[in-house]
């Protein structure tokens, strides 16, 4: 085990030595069995050989306990909520027990300025190395900060300034990741995503409206681990999670491929468990790995449960048209613009053929007859 | 710009326009032929004009026996795609989906692997036609460059319908916002090519039965 040296190479104190997650898993009870399952768990959920488990397990049992710093923005603390309850103690559980959560204002004791002290102990002594998580969209700079504050402090103030000396930023959720909810349409609070206004750290988006937990712990672990980031989707997303969509994995596909669909939530088609297409699923568009992982513990997921997937971990889904029609219909109504179009064209078509008409009785009337006589004449 | 952003994209605001255009064009190619009327015939009717012109609309449908012995691969892969364009657009469960959306009508649905394996059909039966009107020197002199620009608008929609099913393209928003950007090429040139005959052929076959019809003939 390596001790931490009093002082670093610039000068700072280091801080004081901590606990390896090695050693704090030992002390939760968590077994050397269990803590390797979960290892082996994590390298096929990343898509890693299996002999790269027992790298994982070396690498976390000394991995330091990494400070993280938890900025909540404007959410609903649903992502939270994800993360603390979903499990009841699971070694997941445990390897978010041991990260250093220095900040986080809705789990931690501190409040008022000791919280904000908090924050800032925590970017000083561990400046370049500390995690930010955001979760919740904030008013952009262009926007009234008011309509989102901590301590007095605008939300944009707080994630730059904390994100300065952050080593990378983890945007939890698709309100951190996309703008989500407050970013829907007439977004009147100016909302934008983190990735928005972090250019210059690596920015990893985990959507979803809740993200899956395991896919939070996931990537702190293949952090932990490796000592860098996850291979990322266009959308910044671990490609480990988000590589494939709910419908490839979906296990009511091959009612889909059969043709076989529930067309009311109590019909026939809905109680056999049939595709949920008609009734608005979005699996097709979705990336997520609910299908797979599911929720609570992996208990069931929201297709399994008979509802439609909303497509939560895409960009704007709030505004991608009803959660419960399907996926090929078009957002908002096009019965009026319709209506409109073939008045305008039948009131155009009507008025060009009765131009021609007339122009066709006008000709008529000018046409002048001429007689042989008149020929034989003229020649 | 993402996935899908480009496909709300297409389904939004492209959708609203392309659907103007179709509605605003057709309406005034067909009005245009209807109002402009037909001389009043005083000849005394030898039988009636409606049934005549209505058998025709469907008689049409059959196919000559002196054309399908001229030409027999016209006949067969014109059939074949254009009944196999028609399954995969008003037989597919999410274009019933799209219809029952904008008209507020609907009707029974195709299972997803007929209308797959109609829709492989149509799309060889075009490439065929293709290579047909290519190779076939009097076709070829005859075509004119909107013949291929129509040709070129089916087959759009058809390939990338079947590549977005397939999810042969990722991600697969963007897989269907091509197909959809495809099928609303197909709608705003519709109006203003041959594509028209979509609807003119009926009004064509109508006023030819309904000529003969009154003169007691066949048609």
């Amino acid at each position: 085990m390596v001790t931490a040296s009093p002082h670093r190479p610039d000068g700072r104190p280091a801080p004081a030595r901590q606990a390896t997650l090695g050693e704090s898993l030992r002390r939760n009870g968590v077994s050397r069995r269990g803590f390797l399952k979960f290892c082996a768990a994590t390298a096929s959920m990343m898509a890693l050989p299996p002999s790269m488990a027992p790298a994982i397990a070396a690498a976390l049992e000394s991995a330091r306990r990494p400070s993280v710093i938890w900025l909540s923005f404007q959410e609903c603390t649903g992502c939270t909520e994800s993360l603390t309850r979903s499990f009841s103690p699971t070694v997941e559980n445990l390897i978010l027990d041991t990260i250093s959560l220095d900040y986080h204002h809705t789990l931690q004791a501190a409040a008022g300025d000791a919280a904000e002290h908090a924050r800032e102990a925590a970017m000083h002594a561990n400046a370049g190395e500390y995690l930010v998580v955001v979760d919740g969209s904030l008013p952009g700079p262009g926007a009234n900060p008011g309509y989102s504050t901590i301590a007095g402090i605008s939300n944009y103030d707080m994630l730059m300034e904390t994100v300065a000396d952050a080593a990378a930023v983890i945007a939890v959720g698709s309100c951190a990741a996309f703008g989500g909810l407050p970013k829907a349409s007439p977004n009147p609070s100016g909302a934008v995503a983190v990735q928005d206004l972090v250019k210059d750290k690596p920015v990893i988006n985990v959507s979803g409206c809740p993200p899956l937990p395991m896919v939070i712990t996931g990537v702190l672990a293949q952090y932990l681990t490796f000592g860098k980031l996850p291979e990322l989707d266009q959308y910044n997303r671990p490609l480990a999670f988000f590589g494939q969509s709910i419908h490839d994995r979906c296990y009511r596909r091959p009612f889909y491929d059969k043709g076989l669909f529930a067309e009311t939530f109590d019909d026939e088609g809905a109680k056999k468990g049939w595709c949920l297409y008609r009734l608005g699923c979005k699996g097709p568009m979705t990336y997520n790995a609910c299908a797979t992982m599911k929720w609570n513990g992996g208990t069931s997921w929201p297709v399994e449960a008979g509802a439609p997937c909303l497509g939560c971990s895409e960009p704007d889904f709030w505004d991608a048209g009803g959660f419960y029609d399907a996926l090929s219909v078009p957002p908002g109504n096009s019965g009026d613009m319709l209506l409109a179009a073939g008045a305008a064209g039948v009131a155009v078509g009507a008025g060009v053929g009765l131009l021609a008409r007339s122009q066709a009785k006008g000709a008529a009337k000018q046409h002048q007859t001429v007689t042989a006589e008149e020929l034989e004449q003229k020649l | 710009m993402t996935a899908v952003e480009f496909l709300m994209l297409t389904k939004g605001p492209l959708f609203q326009a392309a659907l103007a255009v179709f509605a605003l064009g057709v309406l005034v190619r067909l009005v245009e032929i209807l109002a402009l009327g037909r001389a009043h015939n005083y000849a005394a009717p030898r039988g009636s004009a409606a049934l005549g012109g209505l058998r025709t609309m469907y008689k049409r449908f059959e196919p000559d026996p002196g054309t399908f012995k001229a030409a027999p691969f016209d006949v067969v892969v014109g059939m074949v795609w254009h009944i196999g364009f028609i399954v995969a657009l008003l037989l597919f469960i999410p274009h019933v989906e799209l219809i029952k959306s904008t008209f507020g009508i609907a009707w029974p649905a195709l299972p997803n692997p007929v209308v797959d394996a109609i829709t492989a059909i149509t799309i060889l039966g075009l490439l065929a036609a293709l290579v047909h009107r290519l190779a076939h020197p009097v076709k070829r002199f005859l075509s004119t460059p909107e013949d291929y620009l129509i040709w070129g608008v089916t087959f759009l929609v058809m390939i990338t319908g079947y590549l977005a099913y397939h999810r042969l393209i990722n991600p697969y928003p963007l897989a269907l916002g091509i197909h959809i950007l495809a099928a609303e090429i197909f709608l705003v040139v519709l109006p203003f090519t041959k594509l028209t005959h979509m609807f003119t052929a009926f009004v064509a076959r109508y006023y030819n039965g309904a000529t003969f019809g009154r003169k007691g003939v066949q048609s």
